[in-house]
């Protein structure tokens, strides 16, 4: 989720026809889905939500694949060829506890109240305020990463096929345009769905291909061990309270900083991801999204993390002044050594399909939020439905031509956009202080809300910028005083909005049902569809499977 | 503010839009899409990878890559047109208005 930094010219890939013929195909399919999807839609719902009809494991994948955008999995692996197994805590306590907690405990509360976004249910369980301030941020994060995503896709084709920035930009602009106002997030979805089961086509080869190079695992971790040490190979090595680490975080700040704040307000409350459970046709299939989504998040991590290792091993001098390779090259670099023709095409095609699936997450979920939260509540009022899909569908060409409008300027100005990017991410953290204490705690007031998240955003960013950037407290890396200003932003948050909750008055019960822990929503009374309640369909089942699971895995990188 | 809107004005939108909505009728099924692309690119991959030359081999650490990706993406198609063609899409159910489901329920 960070910009990837420049690649090495000399990346550039041997394609030859094949892989063109493959990656021509590809381009021939999405359209073609915007084109098949078109028919289906005839209302706002089924243009912004699907109708909310699709079945889970379609949402499940589309959730995963939202999050598996180009720029998560070269920083990934990135992050594994500067961290090591560190990665690991990304996804096995960065996601799997919060998208678990989505599933079983928040779902219900979005879901059944039928909201359309995630700014929505603010404003029904807060007021317009809070509503406003978080429908307007989410709107211009949204346009800015999409930017950021096409800049970062224009990067890396200009330095694998030498295709120059404007076309690659250009390019991708247009395709994610014509299939999502064609299609709306129907069309979005499928190809999110296409897009992960390439994308995996595209990671295995490259991962047992470079594992094999290194002689196996087991060379692999001998190699790394000498040269980096031992607690480079761990989850948790050097990890103590007062001990020193390449990523400048205890336990403590992994645990509740990456683990609790930053990935719950993620995975929670970014309604980029939400969206795609709030599609799902009924309340268990909108659980199971996430649930379904958890177990190859769990697993992903080797795909991206191996070939990150393997890089650090083939090129012990990455990262530094000393070679030209940047930590962002690591799966490039290795597309360029070890896949010939036919399989290097599925790769290009892989990351190119992730690059616009990370961008058209963000657009689909703009134009969601911008019509139905800010033009249909406050601009353009009471008119009829066709109005808003046809608004929809306009809003979707002005984002995108504005996000490539965004990807130009990030080109001559990529500091400042690195800067916004960060500040954004701390207004995600108040949002899940927002929701947490507005979904269980009743008596939270109206008022709570919007200075919730005035606190919370200024708490950390305050903290971020100016405590840990003017070197009032060592913190030695940059990720380390993310966590620490997210537990920060959290705390003054939750403060305030207790504060706040006290000297304000309450929502009239009556206006809660559905939206506080202990009520029930007029709507959720329906039964449970037929062949819902097998046992593989549980969601409790699902959800703690995922959890042990996880806790599982850490276990033979524990010691 | 006189045009304050509760949790009921969205129900009630929502609902009035499900009854509405042509997704779960016309939209066709992903299913098909993922079968027939992966059954085609497998077929080219795997042609790729029964020509494959000495130095194509010898670049991926001596493995047939080609082949066995090529392979690898077919069968993964063949599964999920395999699954279409046991599981065809559901018919969408016949649309019931809210009223008659009042009537017809007992009590």
């Amino acid at each position: 989720m960070q910009t990837p930094t420049y690649l090495a010219a000399e990346l550039r890939l041997p394609t030859n026809w094949l892989d063109y013929t493959i990656l021509g195909i590809y381009f021939v399919v999405v359209l073609g889905i915007g084109l098949a999807a078109r028919r289906s839609v005839k209302t706002s719902l089924d243009f912004f939500l699907s109708g909310r009809s699709l079945p889970a494991w379609v949402t499940g994948l589309a959730f995963i694949a939202a999050n598996l955008g180009a720029t998560e999995i070269l920083g990934m692996a990135a992050n594994s060829a500067q961290y090591g197994v560190y990665t690991t805590h990304w996804y096995w306590i960065g996601a799997i506890p919060a998208m678990v907690f989505l599933g079983l405990v928040m779902m219900p509360f979005y879901y059944g109240s039928k909201v359309r976004s995630v700014p929505e249910f603010l404003l029904l369980r807060f007021d317009r305020a809070a509503h406003l301030l978080s429908s307007i941020l989410f709107a211009a994060a949204a346009i800015l990463i999409a930017g950021v995503n096409l800049y970062a896709l224009a990067i890396v084709v200009e330095a694998l096929l030498g295709w120059p920035q404007w076309v690659a930009i250009v390019v991708a602009g247009f395709f994610v345009l014509a299939y999502i106002t064609l299609g709306g997030l129907s069309s979005a979805i499928y190809n999110e769905v296409l897009q992960f089961f390439v994308i995996l086509a595209a990671l295995i080869p490259i991962t047992v291909l470079g594992l094999k190079s290194v002689g196996g695992w087991d060379g692999l971790s001998d190699s790394l061990t000498e040269s980096r040490g031992a607690d480079f190979m761990t989850s948790w090595g050097g990890t103590g309270i007062g001990s020193d680490n390449p990523l400048g975080a205890n336990w403590l700040t992994i645990v509740l900083g990456l683990g609790f704040v930053l990935s719950f307000g993620y995975w929670t409350t970014n309604f980029a991801e939400v969206q795609r459970a709030l599609s799902a046709k009924n309340l268990s299939a909108a659980q199971r999204t996430p649930l379904i989504a958890a177990f190859p998040k769990i697993f992903i991590v080797f795909l991206v993390m191996i070939p990150g290792l393997v890089a650090a091993v083939l090129v012990p001098q990455i990262g530094t002044a000393d070679s030209d390779l940047q930590y962002n090259d690591a799966i490039p670099y290795l597309m360029q050594q070890l896949l010939p023709n036919g399989v290097l095409g599925i790769a290009v095609t892989g990351l190119l399909a992730a690059f616009m699936a990370g961008m058209a997450a963000n657009v689909s979920s703009f134009n969601t939020v911008f019509t139905a939260d800010i033009w249909q509540k406050y601009v353009v009022k009471h008119r009829e439905d066709a109005y808003y899909v046809r608004f929809g569908r306009l809003i979707t060409a002005i984002g995108v031509l504005a996000s490539i409008g965004t990807a130009f300027l990030a080109s001559s100005f990529s500091n400042i956009m690195a800067y916004l990017q960060t500040l954004f991410s701390f207004f995600n953290v108040p949002m899940f202080v927002v929701f947490i204490i507005g979904m269980f705690w009743k008596r939270a007031s109206m008022k709570s809300g919007f200075w919730g998240l005035i606190a919370g955003t200024t708490a950390a960013m305050v903290n971020y910028f100016v405590i840990y950037k003017q070197g009032i407290i060592d913190i030695p890396t940059d990720q380390g005083a993310n966590f620490v200003s997210a537990i920060a932003g959290f705390v003054a948050g939750a403060v305030v909005m207790v504060a706040v909750s006290l000297f304000t008055a309450p929502k009239p019960a009556d206006e809660l049902q559905g939206l506080v822990y202990g009520t029930r929503s007029p709507g959720m009374a329906e039964p449970p569809a037929e062949g819902d309640d097998a046992w593989y369909r549980k969601p409790a089942l699902l959800g703690w499977g995922a959890v042990i699971l996880a806790a599982a895995c850490y276990i033979p990188f524990s010691f | 503010m006189s045009d304050h809107y509760s949790e009921r004005d969205l129900q009630r939108e929502i609902t009035e839009l499900e009854s509405k909505s042509t997704t779960a009728a016309r939209l066709f099924d992903i299913r098909r899409i993922i079968g027939g692309l992966f059954v085609l690119y497998g077929v080219i991959v795997t042609i790729a990878g029964f020509t494959a030359s000495d130095a194509d081999i010898d670049k991926a650490e001596g493995v047939n890559i080609n082949l066995w990706t090529g392979l690898g993406m077919l069968i993964l198609g063949l599964l999920f047109l395999l699954w279409l063609w046991l599981r065809p899409t559901a018919p969408p159910p016949p649309p019931v208005l809210p009223d008659e489901k009042k009537e017809t329920g007992e009590g």
